[in-house]
C-alpha cells in the first residue's frame, strides 16, 4: 500500500493508504481528526474544506496520495496550544454563527481563506458570494456573515478585540 | 470508488507514454469532475495519471496579440491574473464565476475544455474568442475542437497543453447560473475581434457549446443589444431538463446575449 507523508497542523504525519483514499478519509479515519466533516457525495457542500498549501480545498475531492509533502491545516489546527481560539472561531462563537454545527468546520476554513485573500476587506455581499461552496441547512447564513465581517477586522489588524455582538 | 494505479509523471512526454500504454488509464488535472465521477462509480479507470507534477503545464503568458494559458492553470489563477484582467477582462471575470472558491482553487482550464460538460463556462470563451487549443501533437481551432456533449477532437492519448486566446476588441460573458451548482443554465459569450463577431452559447445545447450565427450576422451589422431584438433561437437541439425547458432556455439565450453585448460596451 502506498505511504503518504505530509504535515498536518504543523506536525509531520504519515499513513498507509490506498490510491483511492480521499484526503478527508486520511484525516478522519487514519489520523482521527474528525473535525473535518463529510456532508455530500457531490463536492457541493463544503463541510470538508481544509487548507492544502495555503489554499482552501474540498478534502472529499482530492486523493490522499496527492498530498505527499503537502502542508495541511484542519479545524483542529486553528486554536493556539493554550486553547485560545482563532479570531474566526471566536467570532463564530460570539455571533452565534452556528446551530447544529455540522457545516461549521468547513465554513470556518473557507472563511479564513476568503478573508486572507481579500486584505482590502469584504462587504456582506462579497462574503455571501465567497461562501458559495459552503452550504448550511440551519442558520440561514445571516450570523455567519456577521461573524466573518467582524473577524476580518481582527485578522487585518483594524481592531485589537473582536467587536461584541449586540445583546 | 474502485481502486486504481496512481502515477504522477513530471513531463508531458512521460504522461503521454503512460496514457498510450494503457487504454483504460485516465489523466487527472484538478479532479473536480473526475473524482466525483469516480466516487459515483461512473468510471472505472485502471490508472490515474495525475498531471499536477508537470511544472511545464502551469502559467499564463501575454503577447501583443494573444493570451496563452497553460492547461494546468487553475480557474483561481486566471481570475486573479492582472495580465488576463488587462488583456481580456471578460475571461478573468468568467473564471471568477466558475463554481465556488474551492472548485476554482483546483479546477483547471485543460480539464474543463477536455471534459466539455454542456453546462461548463470555458467552452463558451474558447469558441467565442476563436481560441486555438494546443495539444502535445498539434494545434486545434476552437471551431473543430468541441464535437458534441462530453466529446472533443482529442485522440485518446492526446493531452491539452495550453489554450491561446486572440485578444479581442470587445468581449463579455453573461450566464444564468443554476442556483445549486453555479454551472451555466445558459451562458452567452460575445466577442468582436480579429476573427470578426462571434457569439458562443453554452449550457443550452444538447450537443454542448455552439455558435449562434444569426446573432453574429446581426451584431456584425450593428453592435448593440437592440440588434438582437428580432433574432430568435430555435428550440430544436436545445437541452430540456428538470432545471429548465427548451423553450425557457431558448428565451434565456436571447436575454443573456443582449446583456452580454451591453456589458461589452
Ligand atoms: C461543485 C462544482 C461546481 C462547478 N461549477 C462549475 C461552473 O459553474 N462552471 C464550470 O464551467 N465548471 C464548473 N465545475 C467544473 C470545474 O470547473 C472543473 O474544474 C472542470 O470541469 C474540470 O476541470 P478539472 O481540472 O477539475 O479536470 P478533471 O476532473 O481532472 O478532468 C476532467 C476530464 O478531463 C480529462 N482531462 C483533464 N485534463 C486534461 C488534459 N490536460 N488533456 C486532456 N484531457 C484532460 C480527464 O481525464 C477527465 O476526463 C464545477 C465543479 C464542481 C465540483
Ligand atoms: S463533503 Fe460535501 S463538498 Fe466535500
Ligand atoms: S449549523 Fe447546521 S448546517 Fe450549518
Amino acid at each position: 500500500m502506498p505511504k503518504v507523508s505530509l504535515t498536518v497542523n504543523g506536525k509531520p504525519a504519515s499513513a498507509e493508504v490506498e490510491n483511492r483514499t480521499l484526503l478527508v478519509e486520511l484525516l478522519r479515519e487514519h489520523l482521527r481528526l474528525t473535525g473535518t466533516h463529510v456532508g455530500c457525495d457531490t463536492s457541493q457542500c463544503g463541510a470538508c474544506v481544509v487548507h492544502v498549501n495555503g489554499a482552501s480545498v474540498k478534502s472529499c475531492t482530492m486523493l490522499a496520495v496527492q498530498c505527499e509533502g503537502a502542508e495541511v491545516v484542519t479545524i483542529e489546527g486553528l486554536a493556539a496550544p493554550d486553547g485560545t481560539l482563532h479570531p474566526m472561531q471566536e467570532a463564530f462563537r460570539e455571533y452565534h454563527a452556528l446551530q447544529c454545527g455540522f457545516c461549521t468546520p468547513g465554513m470556518v476554513m473557507s472563511a479564513i481563506d476568503l478573508v486572507q485573500r481579500n486584505p482590502q476587506g469584504l462587504s456582506d455581499r462579497e462574503i455571501r458570494e465567497g461562501l458559495e461552496g459552503n452550504l448550511c441547512r440551519c442558520t440561514g447564513y445571516h450570523n455567519i456573515v456577521r461573524a466573518i465581517a467582524a473577524a476580518q477586522q481582527v485578522m487585518h489588524g483594524k481592531v485589537k478585540e473582536l467587536p461584541r455582538a449586540a445583546e | 470508488m474502485y481502486d486504481f494505479a496512481y502515477h504522477r509523471p513530471s513531463s508531458v512526454a512521460d504522461a503521454v507514454k503512460l496514457l498510450a500504454s494503457d487504454p483504460d488509464a485516465k489523466v487527472m488535472s484538478g479532479g473536480m469532475t473526475l473524482i466525483p465521477t469516480l466516487k459515483q462509480r461512473l468510471a472505472r479507470p485502471s490508472a490515474i495519471i495525475d498531471l499536477s507534477g508537470i511544472r511545464d503545464l502551469v502559467g499564463i503568458s501575454v503577447s501583443a496579440g494573444a493570451v496563452t494559458i497553460k492547461a494546468m492553470t487553475t480557474h483561481a489563477a486566471v481570475a486573479a491574473s492582472a495580465e488576463v484582467k488587462k488583456a481580456i477582462p471578460a475571461l478573468a471575470a468568467m473564471a471568477e464565476h466558475i463554481g465556488d472558491a474551492q472548485v476554482r482553487n483546483r479546477g483547471t482550464i485543460g480539464g474543463s475544455i477536455a471534459n466539455h460538460d454542456p453546462a461548463a463556462d470555458y467552452p463558451g470563451a474558447v469558441l467565442a474568442l476563436g481560441a486555438t487549443v494546443h495539444t502535445n501533437t498539434r494545434k486545434i481551432a476552437a471551431d473543430d475542437f468541441f464535437t458534441g456533449m462530453f466529446s472533443t477532437a482529442l485522440a485518446p492519448d492526446e493531452l491539452v497543453t495550453a489554450v491561446e486566446f486572440p485578444i479581442p476588441e470587445k468581449a463579455a460573458y453573461v450566464k444564468f447560473p443554476n442556483p445549486a451548482s453555479r454551472y451555466a443554465m445558459v451562458g452567452v459569450f460575445v466577442a468582436k475581434g480579429p476573427a470578426g463577431v462571434r457569439v458562443a452559447v453554452t449550457g443550452a445545447g444538447a450537443n454542448g457549446v455552439f455558435r449562434h450565427t444569426a446573432m453574429e450576422e446581426a451584431l456584425a451589422k450593428n453592435w448593440s443589444p437592440d440588434a438582437l431584438h428580432d433574432v430568435g433561437t430555435a428550440e430544436e437541439g436545445l437541452n430540456g431538463d428538470i432545471h429548465a425547458s427548451k423553450e425557457y432556455r431558448a428565451h434565456l439565450v436571447g436575454v443573456m446575449a443582449k446583456r452580454a453585448v451591453a456589458k461589452a460596451g
